[in-house]
């Protein structure tokens, strides 16, 4: 169990409100595709903190523009990974940003075991951190 | 104002030996077209009572470049012409002068060719622009309001060492403002209380903690105690989150050596941010910067010391000014103000300094401040903090007023919260989070925020109590550094 306020993963930019209904995310959608940002979903079961890479749910959904089309793609995910962490990423292609412009999480495990702070103690007083997610101490697949 | 040219013709007549008006050297070309790659600097003068103010500004482009008091002959060995900087324009301010309560003040453009100039260097360039013209008999009081630093001169900066862009990639944190602290009391805690202090407001929902401008290392927390219990904290409140945190690491001292030195310590224990005092000067901070982006570390630059002369609207400098030279100088963060906060600050003068550390090209807009077309070629953005009295009943004026890109922090708001640190935090990350999501649904949120604060405040108890805390709590004092021009609704200038 996690011990910080929520007792969840804080990633993103909505966790620390109450899990977002289906009109809500279409809201959010619309607001990222009246920037012409592309949607892209992504998942995965090692939330570290510096894990950048989540699985791709299928490339960014550059051409699809009906926020519907993309709610039922995301609770597709939803279906095919309901015990993961699944995360709506939208991307800027404009010049001096070209890169996330949003990222908020819409799935996850009911149970999150969260992070070990692993210290090795060296030279003096000096200490080098790790942070070591629990589910990965099962197998990919196997972790929730 | 008159556009006489009244420049001699080079030759024996203008070199006699003897006393010349800066008009008559050169200094004064109002048919001037500046040239793309010209710096261009715009000044507020007040000149001394009955000079004409032509003449002021030619004698303020002449002592800015390469005038002195009286003829030299030394000037022919030169391409004089070329290094002279050029007054072009001189116009009175509006609403100053006679029938107005201010006395006359006018705003002289300038325009240098880029030769005075050694690259990559804002030490030199200051030196040249504010290094000797404030102190003219001539002028009662001189502003530096605005300047255009032009592609080529731009390209020889390294700039902000990660940018805002690269920063949220490292920090996993998207579409939302920054949330930090500063650490109270800034002063007396130990060691072992201030990382106290910044684990529980990190674990809270803070992103950052900061340390203050003057902590560095007194004899109640040497800075290496600091750092160690901060560090930890840093950590373990990663760890209990799945976020990124980070801690600003004050490595300013009194010595080059000595902030390498704390800066080394602060990579090897691996924080992801470090912070230097704009009191470092120029150089140190440039060269902060370059170990920056030599090292993957993030830099946080406190303003401490601005406002002694970025304040007062008739002398000293315009704080777009020391934006635009710390985006140059290569700093990542920089406090600009919050507008609703403790701190000095226009609504509009702000945005016009957030304008000039995000933008990628900035249009002129006179109501912000911005009098010249500024193109970034390509410069990192800068982010702007947003420090200093501000709390979560706040939060629509922040997010209407400052957007996205900025850190939000704050100080009191997180750690005066009458339940504790934690909670503090989490009542400033609801309340943003809540904000976001309303204007990102399309709502008014500039009308509608307290109740969409209020609807969250059901649910969330340390924001109903952050609200009751503090919801009489404003700062609403006159501004000193407000536009000369109001925008008008048909909107051209």
């Amino acid at each position: 169990m996690m011990t910080n306020p929520n007792g969840i993963v804080t990633q993103g930019q909505f966790s620390f409100l109450p899990p977002l209904t289906d009109v809500q995310i279409t809201a959010q959608l619309k607001y990222a595709l009246k920037h012409d940002w592309a949607i892209g979903i992504e998942y995965t079961d090692d939330p570290h903190p510096r894990n950048t890479y989540w699985e791709m749910f299928g490339n960014p959904m550059f051409d699809l523009k009906d926020p519907a089309g993309i709610l039922l793609e995301i609770n597709n995910c939803r279906k095919t990974f309901p015990n993961h962490y699944i995360r709506v990423v939208a991307s800027s292609a404009v010049r001096g940003v070209e890169s996330v412009t949003m990222s908020y999480i819409v799935n996850r495990p009911k149970k999150e075991p969260g992070f070990g702070l692993v210290r090795q103690e060296v030279e003096g007083r000096n200490i080098r951190y790790t942070i070591h997610s629990y589910a990965t101490d099962k197998p990919e697949g196997e972790r929730y | 104002m008159s556009k006489v040219n009244e420049t001699m013709k080079e030759g024996k007549e203008r070199y006699k030996a003897g006393v010349l008006p800066y008009k008559k050297m050169g200094y004064w070309q109002p048919d001037y077209v500046p040239k793309d790659t010209d710096l261009l600097a715009m000044f507020r003068l007040t000149p001394q009572a009955g000079l004409d103010p032509e003449e002021i500004a030619a004698a303020v482009a002449g002592e800015s470049s390469t005038a002195t008091w009286t003829v030299v002959w030394t000037d022919r060995l030169t391409a004089c012409e070329l290094y002279r900087a050029k007054a072009y324009k001189c116009e009175l301010v509006p609403n100053t002068g006679e029938g107005t309560k201010t006395e006359a003040q006018y705003f002289a453009y300038i325009a240098y060719d880029l030769d005075l100039f050694e690259g990559g260097s804002i030490a030199n360039l200051t030196a040249s622009i504010i290094g000797n013209v404030f102190g003219m008999k001539a002028v009662k009081a001189l502003r530096l309001e605005d300047m255009r630093i032009p592609v080529a001169y731009l390209k020889t900066f390294q700039g902000p060492a990660t940018g805002v862009i690269v920063e949220r990639e490292r920090l996993d944190k998207f579409g939302r403002p920054l949330l930090g602290a500063t650490t109270k009391p800034k002063l007396g805690l130990s060691g072992r209380n201030y990382g106290r202090v910044v684990y529980e407001a990190l674990k809270g929902g803070l992103d950052f903690v900061k340390d203050d401008e003057n902590i560095n290392s007194q004899p109640f927390m040497h800075w290496r105690d600091r750092f160690l219990y901060c560090m930890d904290a840093v950590n373990k409140a990663s760890a209990a989150t799945g976020e990124v945190k980070g801690h600003y690491l004050n490595v300013t001292a009194g010595t080059m050596e000595e902030m390498y030195k704390r800066a080394e310590f602060a990579k090897q224990l691996g924080s992801i941010i470090i912070m230097i005092d704009l009191v470092i000067g120029y150089t140190a901070i440039q060269s902060m910067a370059i170990w920056c982006r030599q090292n993957d570390m993030i830099l946080h630059l406190h303003r401490a010391g601005n406002s002694t002369y970025s304040r007062q609207k008739n002398h000293g400098m315009n704080f777009r000014v020391i934006c635009k030279w710390m985006r140059m100088a290569g700093v990542d963060h920089i406090h600009a103000g919050t507008v609703v906060g403790k701190l000095e600050g226009d609504p509009m003068m702000i945005r016009g300094f957030y304008d000039t550390l995000l933008d990628t090209h900035t249009k002129p807009q006179l109501e912000k401040g911005l009098f010249f077309e500024q193109d970034w070629a390509s410069l990192n953005k800068c982010l702007p903090v947003a420090s200093g009295g501000i709390h979560a009943g706040q939060m629509h004026q922040l997010l209407t007023y400052l957007g996205d890109d900025v850190i939000l922090q704050f100080g009191g708001g997180t750690i005066g919260h009458p339940q504790g640190i934690q909670a503090g935090a989490v009542a400033n990350r609801v309340a943003l989070e809540a904000m976001v999501l309303a204007r990102n649904e399309g709502r008014d949120i500039w009308n509608e925020g307290p109740q969409i604060l209020l609807a969250a405040a059901k649910w969330c108890g340390p924001l109903r109590a952050a609200i009751d805390t503090w919801k009489d709590i404003s700062f609403n004092y006159e501004s000193t550094d407000t536009a000369d021009f109001v925008p008008v609704a048909t909107g051209s200038h």
